[in-house]
């Protein structure tokens, strides 16, 4: 699809020439994860997160679909049915937590591949359209699973659909009247839960559908790479079948490995106890925590506790949005020519802090609102906005990156040819062949 | 564009900044009093169940025990709606004395007289769940002094700490320490209620519900039933009504995982054997083109007197 | 394949043996670990716990009186009692088993010394209708047992098929009488 040397699809079997000649569906897939896509040779192990990413949508759709069967969307039945799956439905245990954990290890995964993309620079032209689609995949990936958690209808998911719900009631005049709306009432009740089941079955289709479209824009200029080089040519790219779907299988064996662990042995590690109360709209839990995979933005809301022009909900809520927002602009903001965080000195150290930054922002998200984590979760906050409004434009103007190599092969096959076997890994193993 | 965006940045940060500082000068004029509740509650005791780690499994004498003290003890209060008779076969009771419990269970299930069609209510059947003492949460508060006794299915997985939570908080009443009632008087156990540390603000509306040795009758063949044992025993119970799947769970789990292993082994071996078949394989790994690596090779070069 | 002549040969192509049997052995892993998640994804359809619980139901069966019958419920579906009267029995026993689509006699059909309790499924063996015939003045078609109005079946006294597009009896639950007046089925 990308690269003049792709490998045009070339049916063996007689059926598949037959397929393909009415309805080219093996040449799409051959195009997109077998040897037909060319893709850097160097790519390491962060870059199958991609590839996780996906496996575990199929995860949540499978299992998701699995658990509508027994699942009733009523506030008087919700809680019961859940645990009904939990306790008589054959094998529905296991399909619950898979369902539950596999919520958590898909943002797991998400928040890897994001993170990679802001070191390695994939947001960066050509790249722009497939960093704002994963974007948009995220913020849906958000939506689904907090509809997701006030299904059982538990104590957390109650209090969590009129939290967040009540986000909107910040904006002044429309807020209130877009609450209801939302709600279909004054507190979250049954209308509320009928239509988050509604949503929360139909949104993952709508991300498999934009995860199609970002792959599909990740098929025009091809993967980017830890160096950041451009693809010069054939030299330096395998096709993605066997070498990745090879590297991609054992790796997503491994990680599966990991699931099934929190699964079957540590199922309720991730999730909160108060979720196994029903809910009971007259009493709050004493500390309301949303799951983890929302603590730095829920850090980032209760940090701020002044009334500034504008009173401090309000603040809060715009920050909120506005930290998801503002990595819309990113491809914008960091104008450094160089793509990976290896040639960037300066960058690369930025880039560290903010992993810090926003794991300090994730912890005191979830710990309580003591004047402690609220005032370490605001100097974190004003990093987070600091670092990709202010510093990154800065770093990107000023610094001084260091040489890259001509082509992601050519320097190291120059390196070979003089200098034989020394050094480093890959020039020994490549001299033991 | 960007110095909008550096502009909405900055007023981020600067009001951010302002709360810190509006905060900290706030804790430091008037720091957050101290409260009872911060410096007397326990976190739960140590328990250690036959259901705990990787490869736990019900001790079903145990269940039994723990059944018979929520059985004789619990259930005058405490509904367990989640939970069905058939399900004690889980606790080793054959079909006949599961029958036998749910026909002598003090409180009936409600139904309808067949011929008047008037509310009545029946013998429990070993297909109905556990019928609850009051009718409904408004009887039970108006019998309980306005306190609402929750239903205990799944008491251990809907409490930090647990099965040792439930054990702590049935072993750990006792009289309210001086030392609280003298740094904070106003906190003072209200009439009604009762001290116990490990409950979060530390004043429970339950009464001690086991109170002396021997409240409840062991079969022969059990350890003594001390105050101690009956809340181990009764812990362990609620974990089983929690998750009575627990011992399937874990056997599955093992058998997935001792997959997996294999899986990932062996599709590891293949993944090698691929990366070795491949000719071209020099730039696999990124080493060589990390930044240090690349000085290090040209300052090789140089040190041989080749060109970089 | 290997023979004596080829065995240089052969040990080089026993490397790659080697290596084509890990990656057949890595897929097929994950040929049979797709099997192993398809099969829960199946299970979960089959009845709960719960379900299976209900699989026994205790009826009282002291108010029906000869000649009439009662619908019940087990397993959700409805359960025909019904107290035939000597003539209903009569008339089932003079029934050749030559003239039957599905042979059985009335003993067949009913407990030893209860011929009177006749005891079926209230499904139509066609496609799944309740029959007529249980209730006061409801249709009992030609036979004088139970007329199924979807597709026209129609049953005898001792509720076997007689005419119409059923190709079985009224199924005969397993039932025993726990004491003269109480019956549980299932």
């Amino acid at each position: 699809m990308s690269f003049a040397w792709a490998k045009p699809y070339e049916p063996k079997a007689p059926l598949m020439r037959w397929l393909d000649e009415r309805l080219p569906l093996p040449r799409l897939v051959y195009g997109a994860v077998g040897g037909g896509y060319p893709v850097p040779r160097n790519l390491n192990y962060w870059w199958n997160f991609g590839i996780l990413a996906g496996l575990f949508l199929t995860i949540q759709i499978v299992t998701g679909i699995v658990l509508a069967m027994w699942y009733y969307a009523s506030v008087d039945g919700a809680f019961n049915s859940v645990e009904h799956i939990m306790r008589d439905v054959n094998g529905g245990w296991a399909l619950r937590y898979i369902h539950m954990n596999g919520a958590s290890f898909f943002f797991i995964v998400t928040y890897i591949h994001i993170f990679r993309g802001l070191y390695y620079g994939s947001y960066k032209a050509p790249r722009e359209l497939v960093w704002m689609l994963g974007l948009v995949i995220y913020l849906l990936m958000m939506a689904t699973a907090f509809m997701g958690y006030v299904l059982p209808w538990g104590q957390m998911s109650y209090w969590g659909a009129q939290v967040i719900t009540g986000f909107f009631s910040a904006f002044p005049l429309v807020g209130e009247p877009i609450r209801v709306w939302l709600l279909g009432g004054f507190a979250p009740d049954q209308a509320a839960l009928t239509r988050f089941f509604s949503l929360h079955y139909l949104l993952p289709f709508v991300i498999a559908a934009v995860v199609i479209l970002h792959i599909w824009a990740l098929h025009i200029p091809g993967s980017s790479n830890p160096t950041g080089v451009d693809v010069k040519d054939e030299k330096d790219t395998l096709p993605f079948h066997p070498y990745y779907t090879a590297k991609d299988g054992w790796f997503a064996a491994g990680f599966l490995l990991v699931f099934s662990l929190f699964v079957y042995f540590l199922p309720n590690y991730l999730g909160h106890p108060d979720n196994y109360i029903p809910a009971n709209p007259l009493a709050t839990p004493a500390h309301i925590v949303p799951e983890w995979y929302f603590w730095p933005f829920y850090a980032i809301l209760r940090a701020f506790t002044v009334d500034f022009i504008l009173p401090a909900k309000l603040w809060g809520v715009l920050a909120m949005f506005s930290s998801i927002l503002i990595l819309f602009f990113l491809p914008w903001l960091d104008k450094s020519p160089v793509r990976s965080g290896n040639y960037r000195p300066v960058f690369k150290r930025f880039f560290w802090l903010l992993v810090i930054d926003v794991l300090i922002l994730g912890y005191c998200g979830g710990a309580p609102a003591t004047p402690l984590y609220v005032g370490l979760s605001q100097l974190a906050a004003a990093y987070y906005f600091a670092h990709f409004l202010i510093i990154l434009p800065l770093v990107s103007a000023f610094e001084r990156p260091l040489p890259l190599p001509d082509s992601i092969t050519s320097a190291v096959l120059h390196h070979e040819t003089e200098q034989g076997p020394a050094g480093t890994l890959a020039t020994g193993r490549a001299a033991a062949e | 564009m960007r110095y909008i965006l550096g502009l909405v940045g900055a007023v981020f940060s600067v009001v951010l900044l302002i709360s810190f500082f509006s905060n900290v000068s706030t804790y430091w004029s008037s720091p957050p009093p101290k409260t009872a509740e911060e410096e007397f509650h326990l976190h739960p005791k140590h328990l250690s169940l036959a259901s705990d780690g990787p490869l736990g499994k019900f001790d079903k004498q145990q269940l039994q025990r723990g059944f018979q003290v929520y059985k004789e003890v619990c259930s005058a209060c405490h509904s367990l709606s989640q939970v069905a008779f058939h399900n004690l076969e889980g606790l080793g009771y054959t079909e006949a004395e599961i029958k036998a419990i749910a026909n002598q269970w003090p409180t009936e299930v409600p139904s309808v007289n067949p011929e008047t069609g008037e509310p009545a209510t029946r013998k429990a059947l070993p297909s109905d769940r556990f019928p609850a003492p009051y009718a409904n949460d408004t009887a039970a508060r108006a019998a309980n002094n306005n306190a609402l006794p929750p239903d205990l299915s799944l008491m251990t997985k809907a409490r930090h700490g647990g099965a040792a939570y439930v054990y702590s908080l049935l072993t750990g009443y006792r009289n309210q320490p001086a030392e609280l009632l003298k740094e904070f008087p106003a906190a003072k156990t209200p009439q009604g209620l009762h001290y116990n540390p490990y409950f979060a603000n530390l004043n429970l509306a339950m009464p001690p519900p086991l109170t002396s040795e021997g409240q409840v009758v062991y079969a022969p063949g059990n350890p003594k039933p001390t105050v101690d044992q009956m809340a181990k025993d009764v812990a362990a119970f609620l974990v089983w009504t929690a998750e009575p799947n627990l011992p399937n769970r874990h056997a599955t789990g093992i058998a997935v995982a001792v997959f997996l292993l294999f899986a990932t082994v062996l599709a590891r071996l293949a993944f090698l054997n691929i990366r070795n078949q491949k000719k071209a394989t020099l730039v696999r790994e990124t080493g060589v083109l990390e930044p240090e690596n690349q000085a290090k090779s040209k300052r090789a070069k140089r040190k041989a007197g080749i060109d970089g | 394949m290997a023979t004596l002549e080829q065995s240089a040969q052969a040990e080089t192509e026993g490397g790659v043996r080697r290596r084509d049997f890990l990656n057949v052995a890595a897929v097929s892993f994950a040929g049979v670990g797709a099997v192993a998640v398809a099969i829960p994804l199946i299970n979960q359809m089959n009845p709960p716990a719960d379900v299976l619980a209900l699989a026994s139901t205790e009826v009282d069966i002291s108010k029906i009186a000869s000649g009439q019958a009662i619908k019940t419920v087990w397993r959700k579906q409805p359960v025909f009692i019904r107290n035939l009267t000597p003539a209903e029995i009569q008339a089932a026993n003079a029934v050749p088993m030559s003239e039957l689509r599905d042979p059985e006699s009335l003993a067949q059909r009913t407990k030893p010394g209860k011929a009177n309790w006749l005891i079926t499924l209230g499904v139509c063996t066609h496609l799944g209708c309740v029959p007529l015939g249980v209730g006061e003045g409801e249709n009992r078609g030609p036979f004088g047992g139970y007329f199924c109005p979807c597709h026209g079946s129609a049953y005898d006294t001792a509720a076997r098929i007689r005419q119409g597009p059923a190709p079985k009896n009224l199924m005969v639950p397993n039932y025993e009488f726990v004491s003269d007046t109480t019956v549980r089925i299932g």
